[in-house]
């Protein structure tokens, strides 16, 4: 049977059989469905269950009785000024600081890498060398190496005649130890993304202002950077969610609740800590809400500003 | 795309995320109801989830043994502490039948198991099998295996500490100190942190430091709960803060706060420090030369008497149990009864595992493996020691958290006695919390 359709835009048209339409629709949910069921399974119902556990006095066991709470676990979250807020302090000084330098050096690199030069593959695949290794190989490269009695870093600082230091000993030095760490890794991912960036503008503008007059700055500042800024954006946003998530190599490093005085303990450490280490899974699903609605609220933010910029 | 097929859209999509989380609690739940009541396959292995430690190792070198006794093959996985008790968080959480065997802290997470209903009450197993001597087990271990009378657990590795010494050093002042003060005195002589020569090291980290720092607060005549109340404001709880806080900050390594035994250990095995305070077991370290310096300087003493005498304690480092949802309860029980039976137990301290029989303490031979010096101080530690390194609560990590800070703060340099106040505080409202999810 001929059928016409009656919607403006829609897909059935004069002579399109009802069942072979019936059927196209059906095929693309069977398509759909192992996707969506891959969705529902491994992110909306853990969400799901978070969320409810959230409002539970969950603990010792998740399959155990629990009671609804209502808000209470969110309350104790957010008036624990003993361990969430300084969990949040940590987290936030944390993400913008190793990503602010990570993304100045990285900018740094990617301009100088811009133009062809000997060797260039080779500075390349040595740059991407941490970010192949794994996060707790790292931690323990790094505490071998950052040891107070027994490591190459304070041989070396005694050598040189200055006075050396406890690094990942120190509750007042963990955290920007940490924090060149992460930049050690993390500069070379921003680093190619930004020249992968660099790649795709175009060269005239640049050589525009060059005939205009225009300095080496004045080029980077006002003509290259207002065209990377997409790119910069996208890479900021991306290594900031991934910041904010650390918590590898804050465990292989300091181990559970960040150090003796939770010196590094940022809200994953701590909400790891509540799940593993004390069983409270109402008030560390709680927490986890609250991270997750954190996070989301930076992404929020850097879209608008990356979509202000782009404006 | 119209508005109307947009909205028609997203209610499917939900619908089908609803069902898809519906078919999740649906498939979870008859997961768990599964693995009651079923019966195991005659193929399927008998599962041991143990500890990375000699005693695993030894038991991995004899399976064969139990396999011909129970016609079933075994399988022993081995993880470090932290990966064991993630693993159990998961595993049984979700009522898994693919742990039978157990390896157990029994003080640090039996009374939350037991809470959480995760581990087979052994009680009339071990009473009323006869061979097995459930007597014969040291009085303290034997009763920290049990929780409300029912024994949920069976010690297979004892530990105490003992005060690891450098002959070389101590032989001008008369020997190893005896007392807590001739430790002191002796520590601030040998130190010479300039040169990178420390007096003592130990455990520093706020939760580790606390097993090891509890001989200390015993000797010193405290304890961690007093009638049901915190008693780490007493003037012996400050005192033995101050004192471990005073040795670590005075003679110790620097970055001792981050020490666990995994840094600590080494700085005494490279000739790095006078004396070390940590488990008897981890012995053979030193006397390893692939990993010691002092293996031949190396000496082992009694841990020191403080103002309250010497009392260290004397604890079931790891037990063994039968996972409450295991279809193989019966072998499961045949394999700890061969585990840890009085024959095992005397074969495995003759080759160095402290067990926790007493009729493998009595016989000299068993002994024989142990350095002369060691097994005196064991079998002292054993006699003097008390039952527990740790407060006896649910929530151990989190006890061990609050008690671990004023420690902290000794071993920084701070002043004490305000932050065991703080400490003192937290902990007390802490027990109370800790007993309503008991009683609960």
């Amino acid at each position: 049977m001929a059928t016409t359709s009656t919607r403006p835009g829609g897909r059935r048209t004069a002579g399109t059989p009802r069942t072979f339409e019936q059927a196209n629709r059906r095929l693309k949910w069977a398509m759909l469905a192992p996707a969506l069921a891959f969705v529902g399974l491994m992110i909306v119902f853990p969400l799901l269950f978070t969320l409810n556990l959230g409002f539970t006095d969950a603990f010792g066991a998740v399959n155990a009785d629990r009671s609804f709470v209502g808000l209470r676990n969110f309350q104790d979250a957010l008036s624990d000024t003993r361990r969430f807020w300084p969990a949040i302090e940590r987290t936030v000084v944390f993400t913008v600081g190793a990503v602010a330098v990570e993304t100045a050096l990285g900018l740094a690199l990617a301009m100088l890498m811009r133009r062809a030069f000997r060797g260039m593959r080779w500075v390349r695949t040595i740059l991407i060398i941490p970010l192949l290794t794994t996060p707790v190989a790292i931690g323990i490269l790094w505490l071998l190496i950052l040891d107070p009695t027994n490591g190459v870093a304070n041989h070396i600082l005694d050598s040189l005649g200055l006075p050396t230091q406890e690094f990942l000993g120190s509750v007042s030095q963990s955290l920007p130890t940490l924090m060149f760490i992460d930049v050690w890794q993390w500069t070379p991912m921003m680093t190619l993304l930004l020249l992968a960036g660099l790649s795709t503008l175009p060269e005239e503008p640049e050589e525009a202002a060059l005939v205009d007059g225009a300095g080496p700055w004045q080029r980077f500042r006002h003509v290259v950077l207002p065209m990377l800024m997409p790119t910069l954006m996208t890479a900021l946003v991306l290594r900031s969610v991934d910041a904010l998530k650390t918590f590898d190599i804050l465990y292989a490093t300091k181990g559970p609740g960040g150090g003796s005085d939770y010196e590094v303990e940022t809200l994953n450490v701590y909400a790891y800590g509540l799940t593993f280490d004390y069983q409270e899974y109402g008030l560390a699903s709680a927490v986890l809400v609250l991270f997750t609605l954190f996070i989301i609220a930076v992404v929020v933010l850097l879209r608008r500003r990356a979509g202000r910029k782009e404006a | 795309m119209s508005t109307s097929s947009q909205g028609v859209s997203r209610r499917s999509f939900g619908k089908l995320a609803a069902t898809a989380a519906v078919a999740a609690v649906g498939g979870t739940t008859l997961g768990a109801c599964s693995t009651r009541g079923g019966t195991a396959s005659p193929d399927a292995p008998l599962r041991v989830t143990a500890i990375n430690h000699v005693w695993s190792h030894a038991i991995a070198d004899r399976l064969e043994e139990i396999e011909d006794r129970i016609k079933r093959r075994v399988s022993l996985s081995m993880l470090t502490a932290d990966q064991l008790t993630s693993s159990y968080n998961v595993k049984l959480n979700a009522s898994a039948t693919d742990v039978d065997v157990m390896m157990v802290r029994a003080l640090q997470e039996q009374l939350l198991f037991a809470h959480n209903g995760w581990l087979v009450d052994l009680t009339d197993r071990v009473e009323g099998d006869a061979g097995f001597r459930w007597n014969d087990f040291q009085q303290a271990p034997r009763e920290r295996s049990a929780v409300d009378g029912s024994v949920l657990s069976v010690p297979v590795v004892t530990e105490r500490p003992a005060l690891y010494y450098r002959r070389d050093l101590v032989e001008d002042f008369g020997g190893p100190p005896g007392t807590l003060d001739e430790l002191m005195d002796l520590s601030l002589e040998l130190a010479d942190r300039r040169d990178n020569f420390f007096g003592f090291v130990g455990r520093g980290q706020r939760n580790g430091a606390v097993s090891q720092w509890s001989s200390f607060l015993y000797s010193f005549g405290g304890d961690f709960v007093v009638d049901g109340r915190s008693a780490l404001a007493t003037p012996e709880a400050i005192a033995a803060y101050e004192y471990y806080g005073r040795l670590l900050h005075e003679t110790g390594p620097p970055g001792a706060t981050n020490m666990s035994l995994e840094q600590a250990m080494p700085i005494f095995a490279q000739g790095k420090a006078a004396f070390y305070v940590d488990a008897d077991a981890i012995y053979t370290n030193f006397l390893d030369p692939g990993v010691s310096t002092v293996q031949d300087e190396v000496g082992f003493a009694p841990f020191p008497a403080g103002p309250a005498g010497a009392r260290p304690h004397n604890i079931p480092s790891w037990s063994l149990g039968i996972n409450e949802f295991s279809l193989l309860r019966d072998d499961a029980w045949e394999f700890l009864r061969w585990a840890s039976g009085p024959e095992m137990v005397a074969a495995l301290q003759a080759e160095g595992i402290p067990g926790a029989r007493e009729s493998a303490w009595t016989d000299g031979g068993t002994l024989g493996s142990f350095p002369a010096e060691l097994a005196e101080t064991m079998r002292i530690s054993a006699e003097r020691g008390v039952g527990t390194d740790r407060p006896q609560v649910l929530q151990v990590a989190r006890a061990r958290d609050i008690v671990g800070r004023p420690l902290v703060a000794g071993i920084l340099g701070e002043s004490v006695p305000g932050v065991a106040r703080d400490a003192d505080a937290e902990f007390d409202e802490f027990l109370v919390r800790d007993n309503r999810y008991r009683e609960g």
